[in-house]
């Protein structure tokens, strides 16, 4: 099927005439894709559902109720402890740039929201953000997120997304393994519950710390998922790796996934969950204003079967 | 097994052999405050690179070589009660000037033979879930814990993850932030990422003098950073790994004294101030001032950033 579908497009003339960044390589099947389609698709493949990496905002727009997230605590963000410099570059100057790149204050975006209906503290780690990686700003920022879900009495769901630790803070990066798990245990003690989604790539110490403590733990297909990095662990160990090793799909035969959800399930699976468990669920009039969504304004649209190529000014 | 000399110790060796063999009094007391002299000299110039290499030193005084002075008497206790024994990581019930404590630590290995038993001191999940079923003896019969902390890092493998590597270690971060007994921790040579930090959530945290406590090891973050595995030395510098630096960043409360020359030219003397502050320690709990609320907020004080509101 895949094969058909690309050549539909491949049918209008060669790819070379078309701009660059129409189309993409899918990293799952490694089919030529059309990039709206996959854009259209919650950034999944259309032939294979492999799931691609999103921006903290797209993912605040298909899993919210709509207009309903309102972000917090955007005044906290990294310092340069350590004075630490890379060649020519201070880490504040890797800061500025991260800031400049992704339009982000940190790796972590908090926030209260609604989820069908029902009142979330909200927390998305965004990769474009010096890979979500864990600094002390972004170890605060989770602290004061669980504070105001236990303040609020209302569930916290994290989307969880990290390539290690900050290593420009050194050890202070390493303590927000113990300081988000001390987080963990006031959402414990206060019987908050806690939704973790592990997203593509969760790994080192925020899946050694936070990501892993949660009471429910999802992941999405095809993340990458583990503690070690898969690099590390082939060159100390000198073996291949096998195959699908660190995926979600492993790490839920491994027992450590309650379940795998399709980007498209998440918001009526996580929806159905945090309303089961949350000390002040919504009322059914609540979850049913919740599916409002406004007429989308109208975007470039996909070609069906039948229609021509797109093409891009 | 050998003498192991490094570069920055060969003088000092040097000396220490021309002191040996000096014919008069005179000479030798001559030589002695030379050598005094040099060791002010190389040891209060030492990098950050140099103590990681001290803190690795192949004769460096291991965890059990420790106990071995510092208990009366051992008890070693073994396996998670889930999956195996963990040989990278030691825990047992110990008794100290007459009471009984709980302790729990890394143990690198000496020989080739024991380095490959315990891994290099690179504990597997098991290790950390028996040293967490340790903790939890602990606080039943309210008895104290003391950590050591001797470890590279976790453990690169496959097993590792399949055992739930991050988990275990999220588990024993966890636990630790709510258990009711004191927890003294000790960095003795090598303090590395969440393997160590699974057993340092500690009321308190010593270090000793020429140990090193870090993210990940400096080669790795110049691999990482610099692109380049050779630029290790600028990135433990970068890092800030050394005890006096984590004193200043509020990450230990004190800094053990080695011998002259560093723990590995005179482990009877390491092994005392470790005594030293163990005791000192019981005696704070003793006196009453333990509370459970100073380690939680010791941890969620953890970290420096930007506040542009307050
Ligand atoms: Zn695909």
């Amino acid at each position: 099927m895949a094969f058909f579908k690309r050549n539909r497009f491949l049918a209008s003339g060669p790819k070379t005439s078309i701009p660059d960044g129409v189309w993409m390589k899918c990293p799952g099947c490694k089919e030529t894709v059309y990039k709206n389609e996959v854009e259209d698709n919650l950034s999944c493949c259309p032939d294979c559902e492999h799931h691609m990496r999103i921006s903290s905002k797209r993912r605040i727009e298909i899993f919210t109720d709509f207009n309903s997230f309102q972000e917090t605590h955007t005044h906290i963000s990294a310092a340069d402890p350590l004075n630490f410099t890379v060649g020519k570059e201070t880490y504040a100057e890797r800061i500025e740039r991260a800031k400049q790149q992704s339009g982000l204050n940190e790796a972590l975006i908090t926030g209260t929201a609604k989820l069908r209906g029902a009142k979330i503290c909200l927390g998305i780690m965004d990769s474009t953000f010096i890979m979500a990686s864990m600094s002390s700003a972004l170890g605060e920022k989770f602290c004061l997120l669980a504070r105001d879900a236990i303040k609020s009495q209302t569930p916290l769901v994290i989307f969880a997304a990290s390539g290690g630790a900050r290593m420009q803070e050194g050890i202070l990066a390493l303590m927000q393994m113990a300081k988000t798990a001390d987080a963990v245990r006031q959402l414990n003690e206060s019987k908050i519950p806690y939704i973790v989604i592990l997203t593509d790539p969760t790994t080192g110490g925020v899946f050694a710390s936070f990501a892993s403590l949660g009471d429910f733990i999802i992941a999405e297909p095809n993340a990458y998922i583990g503690f070690a990095g898969a690099r590390l662990i082939e060159g100390a160990l000198k073996v291949k790796l096998p195959d699908g090793f660190q995926s979600s799909e492993y790490q839920f035969d491994n027992g450590f996934i309650d379940q795998i959800v399709k980007r498209s399930d998440l918001r009526d699976y996580v929806g159905r969950l945090v309303r089961y468990v949350h000390p002040n669920p919504p009322t059914e009039a609540e979850i049913k204003a919740s599916e409002f969504v406004p007429k989308p304004e109208p975007i470039a649209q996909v070609p069906d079967e039948t229609a021509p190529t797109p093409t891009e000014p | 097994m050998a003498e192991h000399i490094l570069p920055f110790e060969k003088p000092l060796f040097e000396l220490e052999a021309s002191v040996e063999k000096a014919n008069s009094d005179e000479e030798r007391s001559k030589l002695l405050e030379q050598l005094a002299q040099e060791r002010a000299e190389v040891f209060g110039n030492i990098s950050p690179w140099e103590r990681v290499q001290l803190a690795r030193h192949p004769q460096r005084p291991r965890m059990l070589d420790f106990t071995g002075r510092i208990f009366e008497d051992f008890i070693e206790l073994h396996g998670d009660r889930s999956l195996g024994d963990d040989p990278a990581m030691v825990c047992g019930i110990a008794r100290f000037q007459g009471r009984t404590v709980f302790i729990a630590g890394q143990q690198k290995g000496v020989d080739t033979d024991e380095k490959v038993l315990r891994n290099w001191g690179m504990p597997h999940p098991e290790g950390y879930r028996k040293a967490l079923r340790i903790f939890r003896l602990a606080e039943r019969f309210q008895l104290p814990i003391i950590t050591f902390v001797d470890t590279p890092a976790a453990h690169p493998g496959i097993e590792a993850e399949e055992h739930g590597q991050g988990l275990a270690i999220a588990q024993n971060l966890l636990v630790c932030s709510q258990l009711k007994t004191p927890i003294l921790s000790v960095v003795l040579s090598e303090g590395g990422s969440g393997g160590a930090l699974a057993i340092a959530v500690g009321d308190r945290i010593a270090m000793f003098e020429y140990a090193v406590y870090m993210i990940c090891p400096p080669e790795r973050c110049a691999e990482i950073l610099w692109r380049d595995a050779e630029q290790k030395s600028v990135a433990a510098s970068a890092l800030r790994v050394t005890a006096p630096d984590l004193m200043e960043l509020g990450v230990i409360d004190t800094i053990l004294t080695e011998p002259n020359g560093g723990a590995h030219r005179d482990p009877d003397t390491a092994a005392a101030s470790v005594s030293t502050e163990i005791a000192a320690f019981l005696k704070e709990c003793d006196a009453g001032t333990w509370t459970l609320d100073k380690r939680q907020a010791r941890f969620q004080a953890m970290g420096q950033w930007v506040d542009t509101v307050s």
